[in-house]
This record gives structure tokens, C-alpha cells and sequence, in this order.
């Protein structure tokens, strides 16, 4: 039988309901938690979902051929004595920079902690770009920690659970983040457009000094993301006449669509600052 | 006197839990765009096929989870969720009677219901440009739906649920 009253009823109770969470959610940072805790629900889905992926790759390594893990030693070798031998002049230099900086009684800090992480998940709503991490709070994971990979600035967490965490990248159309061109350190915010492969500075005037092929790094402003890491190179520079703006777009440098290991940077003090309201949470 | 006999209810659980696992498998961008939604269409199924069991509370639920799994505000899919299945109820009856064809058209209006009321909900707290893509999934799901009823419905009578 179709109950017809007490089925309106029911509805417009839920209607209330779900109204009631959304606006909760839009306008208090308290959710943050109660969002947390709710999240572990889906975390076996998540998992699930990605053990295809993980057991191939699982398999894969178990699967291959000597001949094959001789030669990538051998070349993995070769690259970290490459790496190591960069390591050994960047200790110098990096003594040199405290030392200068200390002639400048400048008190930046420049080691910072990170955490290797793993991806677990993408998003599937085209309209948001975001990918799921298998580190949590539990993990040392908080929210606004920003993520990179080997090759630059992927994004930044916006919401952890005790296992998982939500990373929100650069190319999402509610993303920015501050840069500086590496060439000759002009100022400028970078902007997510929703596209997979570009972003956009959007306050450059139009005789402003940047060019197609220079490199955009963090600018450390707005506390959000370290100073220095590459965020994405300029693939384009368009002076419209009449505008007072140029239109630069830029490719992330950042693997965006195909890293699997990410690294978490974050100092405790940002976390402090995060945790004390200075730097928005959101 | 009715026999007592088992619900089996575990089985339409099972089948959104796979829908579930197919919203959130990772896609190319362009099948992003047009991935049906699984879990609606699934869910769908089950209230047509066994109102007495799935209504709005379960619509809610699966709404809550569904946000939970793509980071949205929470209540936006179950929002949507539940007056889609609320539609969905109120013609359960005439839904059984429709050619598939016909059940495929439905769908596809109700999935397109969902999409507007998630998307425009969506966009309020967002700057992204969306333009009219966002109802790929509705043509796309009806059509899922002529092979996912005959799928559901051996289900359904293999494992005798009710």
C-alpha cells in the first residue's frame, strides 16, 4: 500500500534534513571533524577500490624478470650517486645560506618534515579535481598541509580522516596559489581553471616581464606553501589589446594525472599557525 | 497465516555496495564526464522492484555516503537522492507497467533531476564554469538501465528477495 501522507511527511522531513547539513557544512569549520570521523564509512570503499591497482603493481614487482631488476639496480644506482653527489654541494650551500642570512638577521626557517604518502583514490566528479591519500591524521596529515611530488606542487589537504586524506590540486577551479617567476621574482597568484593541464595568472599587467617558458615557483606568501618548489612553467602570454591584464597560462610541472607517491611538507609551526586561526583552515 | 521466509536483503546492500565501487573507480577525464550514476540507478531499481524495503531513509543514507565519497558539502546527493526517489515512489506503480524503453526514459528524467539538483547546489559555493555537460550522465544511465534491469532482476529472483 502507498502510504501517500505519511510519505510527504517523510520527505519534506529529509528535505529539511539534508538543507539543514548542507548549510551546516557551507558556514561552520566544526563539521571538519564530525566529516572526519563520518569519512571512515567509505574508507573500505576506497580501499577496495583501489586494490586492482595495488595487487597489479604488487604482482608486477614480484613478477619481474632478474635480468630486468639488474639493470633497473643499476640504474637507480647510478641515479642516486647522482643525487647524492647534488646533496653533498646543496649542505654546503645551505650552510651558506644560514650564514648569509644571519649577516641579514633574517630567521627564515628552511628544513622542513615530510611524509611520503601514497595515492589511493581520484575523485570522480569531473568537476572538482582531488585525489585520496592513504594518510591521515592519525598519520600526521592536517588540514592545509601542502603536497608536492618529484617534479613540484601538486595541492594542498582539505579534509583528513584517521586514514585518509583529501587532497584538493592546483588545477581545481577553486584552488590558488601564490607564486613568483623564477627568472626575476615578480609576484602573482595562480589561479585553477577545472582544466587537467593548465592554470592561470590572471593579475599580470600587461607589460608586466614574463615570458613563454618561464618557470613559476611557490612564493611562500599567503604561509600556506613552502617558499621555492617549481608549481608550473608559462606555455602562454597573450596581450589583448584594450585589457589592462596579459592572459599567462601555465602547465603544472607537478605530475598531476599520474603520480602515485606524493610527499606532505609541513612544519610544525604551520601546523600551530593553522590550528591558531592565523592561516585559514578552509 | 503468512510463512515466515528470509528477506535475503543482503543482496541489494551488495549490489549498491559494487555500484558504490564503480562511482569511485578512477576514469579518463572525457568518461568522467559521462560515467553513469551507478548507485542512483541501482538504488532505483530496488525501490521500484521492493518499495516496501527502500525508501526515503535508505535514499538518505546512501546521499550522505555518496558526499562522503566525493568530498562534496554534506547533503548535497542526499538532497538529491531523496527527491528523486521520493518522484520514484510516487509512480512505482506506473513504472512496472512501462515498456523497458519506457522505464529507460524515466530514468533517464530522474537521473537528470539529480544531476541539476547536485550541480546547482553545488555551484553555489564554487567558481567553476559548468555549462550544460553535467546531464551527460542522464542519457547514459538510461540506457545502462535496459541491461542493469535484466542484471537486477535475475538477481533479484535468483536469490529470491523480497
Amino acid at each position: 500500500m502507498f502510504k501517500g501522507q505519511s510519505t510527504v511527511k517523510t520527505f519534506f522531513t529529509y528535505g529539511l534534513i539534508c538543507l539543514s547539513l548542507i548549510i551546516a557544512d557551507y558556514q561552520f569549520g566544526q563539521m571538519q571533524r564530525i566529516r572526519a570521523w563520518l569519512s571512515l564509512a567509505v574508507t573500505p570503499v576506497q580501499w577496495l577500490v583501489d586494490m586492482p591497482q595495488h595487487s597489479w603493481t604488487w604482482l608486477d614487482e614480484r613478477l619481474q624478470i632478474r635480468d630486468e631488476l639488474i639493470a633497473e639496480n643499476k640504474q637507480l644506482r647510478a641515479q642516486t650517486l647522482l643525487a647524492e653527489r647534488k646533496v653533498q654541494k646543496l649542505e654546503a650551500l645551505t650552510v651558506e645560506n644560514f650564514r648569509l642570512r644571519d649577516l641579514l638577521n633574517s630567521s627564515e626557517q628552511l628544513d622542513e618534515k615530510v611524509t611520503v604518502s601514497e595515492l589511493i583514490g581520484v575523485n570522480s566528479d569531473p568537476f572538482t579535481h582531488q585525489v585520496i591519500i592513504n594518510t591521515g591524521f592519525n598519520g600526521g596529515a592536517f588540514v592545509g598541509q601542502p603536497v608536492l611530488d618529484a617534479t613540484g606542487v601538486m595541492g594542498q589537504i582539505t579534509s583528513t580522516s584517521a586514514f585518509t586524506s583529501r587532497v584538493l590540486l592546483i588545477t581545481d577551479a577553486d584552488h590558488a596559489i601564490p607564486v613568483q617567476v623564477n627568472r626575476n621574482g615578480l609576484r602573482s597568484v595562480a589561479y585553477g581553471l577545472g582544466q587537467s593541464d593548465y592554470i592561470e595568472l590572471q593579475d599580470l599587467s600587461d607589460t608586466a616581464d614574463i615570458e613563454v617558458g618561464d618557470m613559476l615557483v611557490s612564493s611562500g606568501l599567503g604561509l600556506r606553501f613552502p617558499k621555492g618548489y617549481p608549481v608550473a612553467k608559462v606555455i602562454e602570454v597573450r596581450h589583448l589589446a584594450g585589457q589592462d591584464f596579459a592572459k599567462v597560462l601555465a602547465r603544472p610541472t607537478a605530475q598531476l594525472v599520474r603520480s602515485r607517491h606524493l610527499l606532505l611538507v609541513g612544519t610544525s609551526q604551520q601546523q600551530s599557525l593553522v590550528k591558531e586561526g592565523v592561516v585559514d583552515g578552509d | 497465516m503468512a510463512i515466515k521466509r528470509p528477506h535475503n536483503l543482503w543482496v541489494p546492500v551488495v549490489t549498491l555496495l559494487i555500484a558504490f565501487m564503480l562511482s569511485a573507480l578512477p576514469m579518463l577525464e572525457w568518461v568522467q564526464w559521462g560515467w553513469p550514476k551507478w548507485v542512483l540507478v541501482v538504488f532505483l531499481y530496488w525501490v521500484i522492484a521492493l518499495p516496501h524495503r527502500f525508501g526515503l531513509g535508505w535514499a538518505f543514507i546512501l546521499g550522505l555516503l555518496l558526499d562522503l565519497l566525493q568530498g562534496n558539502y554534506l547533503g548535497v546527493n542526499a538532497l538529491a537522492m531523496v527527491v528523486v526517489t521520493f518522484f520514484a515512489m510516487l509512480m512505482y506503480r506506473r513504472l512496472r507497467m512501462y515498456r523497458v524503453w519506457q522505464q529507460a526514459f524515466m530514468v533517464f528524467l530522474l537521473v537528470a533531476v539529480n544531476q541539476c539538483i547536485s550541480y546547482w547546489v553545488q555551484g553555489i559555493g564554487s567558481n567553476a564554469s559548468i555549462g550544460l555537460w553535467f546531464l551527460l550522465p542522464a542519457p547514459i544511465s538510461g540506457l545502462l538501465w535496459l541491461w542493469l534491469v535484466v542484471v537486477l532482476r535475475g538477481i533479484r529472483r535468483a536469490f529470491k528477495v523480497a
